[in-house]
């Protein structure tokens, strides 16, 4: 039974933690927030490029480091903790993996060496609309290598350079590339409620587009990413839910009412300890993602599920009950709750939400209870 | 991030499970009732002997005392693949558990000489006789009163929810020796024969039906005072070895409660179909699913520092506050499934057994045994967090001036 990070991954990640509390502080997060110019931190992103983590879990053979995904799950956690303002889930978790998964070796050769770079953003365009996404909810389509449709909202979509997009050839699903400096791209940036995460909504007319993966596997295809997506989210998640348990902890023992510090009452401590409990139950539920993701492409389905939607109930509870713990201040621009409020949902919200991959574990529970 | 076992373990684990396969008893087809009286005494103390003779009843205690001399996680791997086998019941557990540690730490020389080997062999059973009526989340405020007489102490007083008092032979007693110091100061650890004059066990019928528990009389009782375990008015410090000694909550676990509450949905109908495709009940699944599994995870996270030879983190301390309501609400939810149902708790009529209207009747002592919800997060909030403790009225007052609402 080695059911932890090893004592590299250890080291690696905290070398991320000290990395990122010099590198981004809160004034970097903070940074992003207050100018609506910015959709990211750019000397962040280089910095972080320059460690390699964009290439983690890309192989050496392009330009990556070859690492496993556990690692990048390390690296995932300490950027959630540190609300780092960076299209690193989009690029890495989505699109690198996208093309690991379905990419051609010329696609891979072509991209990978790049996103490992930190030379190219990418972002993954599926829906279009409000609500879960469906196959009859995709009408983009693709004629003859030419992409026309509204994809909405894109995550990191204003500054991608290399789009995954999830549309109907023959009227079948299927996954596209597209570059995004190309012909009959129209990028409009969206209003966000996490202003450190942004969004566009991108409009293609007859943009050039490659085939990513079979004819008709569009769906699947999608699916498989987000399993992956969600499990590298989850930790994000764990990082920020577990800042968030440290924030309302060092409020409640700094704050005095009534002669004695807030923490010394049982409403703020059972508030506290039930994040706790929270918190090690989605840090448990990701250990099993991680492990699938890495050893267990069978399990994955449910792991990846288990991770998500337990890593969205911790981050959300912390995030809210933090700021309620913080009283008054919690509500103000100044104190940093909002941060955590806002990205719990981003995160919370940007591979799907909760109700519909509750929905996808008790479908793979059903499955498995026939079998 | 690895599920298999190291070479060592993997050897270790071959080792035990030949040795189970080969010595392991078949059962005798009583119904195991656990504590609440085991009629299968006779086998239990024959497994618990057999295991003693092999070194894998106690693994982790000193040979010297009785014990296996091996490592923590050896004990764990025994645990998992003992759990495989249909053995008899642990009447032991309280005291190879908790009381029998407190004399190995606190106890004098002849005590240890005397209690310890006979109790890992399942010759001599413990219980331990610390909660009182007023004294359950605050067992501090325990008033069973100690009197000292010449060489001996009489023992006046009143224990409750004493796990198997009615079968044991001695009991760890936690007596009020001193009324005119702060209550911490004045309590001191006993050790006493169950089956002494002065001794009366009364059995508690729970609300369940069952009777697990028992209230424990002392009227006169005469110990001598080489039966006390550690100084006078240090039995509080004592205590905390005993509670600290509280078996690591590793193993089983009711992973199966959303399995069973899935498969009852697939044959039970609601107003707009089959329950199964109903989504409230299905996110009620899920969440379920994912808290069980997620305190699974966490035993084997606890499992991965004890093999690695670490001290497991304090996540070990979530188990019990997510399973019991865990438990209640999945009762509630099955037996609303049931609808009219529900009301049969005949295991012969009732759907599954009975098995939700039994779990329904037992999650409120499992929410309360061992420490309640309520001191489980104060626990949480200030041993893990480091928030400060409760506002203390009672703590620098004689403990016989205390207010008790009476």
């Amino acid at each position: 039974m080695d059911f932890d990070f090893s004592d590299d991954q250890k080291f690696l990640k905290s070398e991320a933690r000290k990395f990122l509390e010099a590198r981004c502080p809160v004034g970097v997060v903070r940074g992003v927030l207050d100018d609506p110019a910015r959709s990211y931190d750019i000397d962040l992103w280089k910095a972080v490029a320059e460690q390699g983590w964009m290439g983690a879990a890309i192989p050496e053979a392009h330009g990556g480091l070859g690492l496993g995904g556990v690692e990048l799950c390390a690296i995932a956690e300490e950027l959630g903790r540190a609300l780092a303002p960076l299209p690193f889930a989009s690029t890495v978790y989505f699109v690198a993996e996208a093309l690991k998964l379905a990419g051609s070796p010329a696609q891979q050769g072509r991209w990978l060496p790049k996103i490992a770079a930190g030379e190219v953003i990418g972002c993954f365009a599926t829906v279009e609309r409000p609500g879960v996404l469906t196959e009859a909810g995709v009408q983009a389509r693709v004629e003859a290598g030419a992409l026309t449709g509204v994809k909405i909202p894109v995550t990191d979509g204003d500054v991608a350079n290399l789009a995954v997009v999830l549309a109907k050839e023959g009227g079948k699903p299927r996954l596209v590339l597209v570059d995004l400096a190309g012909a009959g791209v129209a990028r409009e940036t969206l209003e966000t409620l996490d202003p450190t995460r942004s969004a566009a909504k991108l409009t293609f007319t007859g943009a050039p587009a490659e085939p990513l993966g079979e004819a008709g596997e569009g769906m699947v295809l999608a699916e498989a990413v987000l399993n992956r997506a969600a499990v590298l989210l989850a930790f994000e998640q764990v990082g920020g839910a577990d800042k968030a348990l440290e924030a309302a902890k060092q409020y409640a023992l700094d704050r005095y009412a009534f002669g004695r510090p807030i923490g010394g009452n049982q409403a703020i401590k059972h508030k506290l300890a039930d994040i706790y409990i929270k918190n090690e139950l989605a840090r448990s539920n990701a250990y099993y993602g991680a492990w699938a993701l890495n050893d267990g492409a069978a399990e994955l389905p449910v792991a990846a599920a288990a991770a998500r939607v337990s890593a969205c109930e911790a981050f959300w509870f912390a995030a809210k009950e933090n700021l309620q713990t913080h009283g008054g201040m919690g509500f103000t621009w100044g104190v940093d709750c909002h941060l955590y409020y806002r990205r719990a949902q981003q995160l919370g919200l940007v591979a799907g939400g909760a109700k519909a991959w509750k929905e996808r574990l008790v479908s793979q529970l059903e499955r498995r209870n026939v079998a | 991030m690895d599920f298999n076992d190291t070479s060592q373990e993997a050897a270790y684990r071959d080792e035990a499970r030949a040795w189970l396969a080969a010595n392991a008893p078949k059962r005798s087809g009583a119904p195991d009732n656990g504590l609440d009286d085991p009629t299968n005494m006779e086998e239990c103390r024959a497994w618990q002997r057999k295991k003693a003779e092999a070194g894998y009843a106690c693994i982790t205690w000193p040979k010297q005392w009785g014990g296996g001399g091996g490592a923590q996680w050896q004990s764990v791997i025994f645990g998992q693949e003992e759990a495989r086998f249909d053995t008899p019941g642990n009447p032991f557990q309280i005291g190879l558990g908790m009381c029998v540690p407190t004399v190995m730490t606190s106890g004098n020389e002849a005590d240890k000489e005397r209690f310890v080997r006979p109790a890992v062999r399942g010759e001599e059973i413990w219980c331990q006789l610390f909660s009182e009526p007023a004294a359950g989340s605050d067992v501090a405020a325990a008033r069973t009163r100690a009197v000292r007489d010449g060489a001996d102490w009489v023992i006046n007083g009143q224990k409750v929810w004493t796990s198997g008092a009615h079968f044991s032979d001695f009991g760890l007693l936690l007596a009020r020796t001193d009324p005119d110091v702060p209550k911490h100061k004045g309590l001191t650890m006993f050790w006493i024969d169950m089956k002494a004059p002065g001794v009366e066990v009364r059995p508690i019928h729970q609300m369940s039906g069952a009777s697990n528990f028992n209230e424990v009389y002392f009227s006169d009782l005469r110990v001598k005072d080489s039966q006390r375990v550690g100084a006078v008015g240090d039995g509080w410090r004592t205590s905390l070895v005993t509670l600290m000694n509280e078996r690591l909550a590793i193993g089983g676990g009711g992973g199966a409660g959303h399995r069973t509450v899935l498969k009852l949905a697939q044959e039970i109908s609601t107003l707009t179909g089959l329950a199964v495709k109903d989504s409230a009940l299905r996110e009620k699944i899920a969440d379920w699913f994912v808290q069980a599994e997620g305190l699974k995870y966490t035993r084997y996270r606890t499992m991965t520092a004890l093999s690695r030879g670490q001290t497991p983190g304090p996540e070990s301390s979530i188990g019990k506050v997510v399973s019991a309501t865990l438990m209640q609400d999945m009762a509630a939810t099955a037996m609303d499934l049931e609808d009219q149902f529900g009301i049969i708790s005949d295991p012969q009529t009732a759907p599954l057994a009975a098995g939700f209207q039994t779990a329904l009747m037992n999650a409120p002592g499992l929410r309360i045994a061992g420490g309640t919800d309520e001191i489980l997060r104060n626990i949480i909030a200030e041993r893990v967090l480091g928030l400060p403790q409760d506002v203390r009225l009672d703590k620098e007052v004689a403990f016989k001036d205390i207010p008790t609402g009476r």
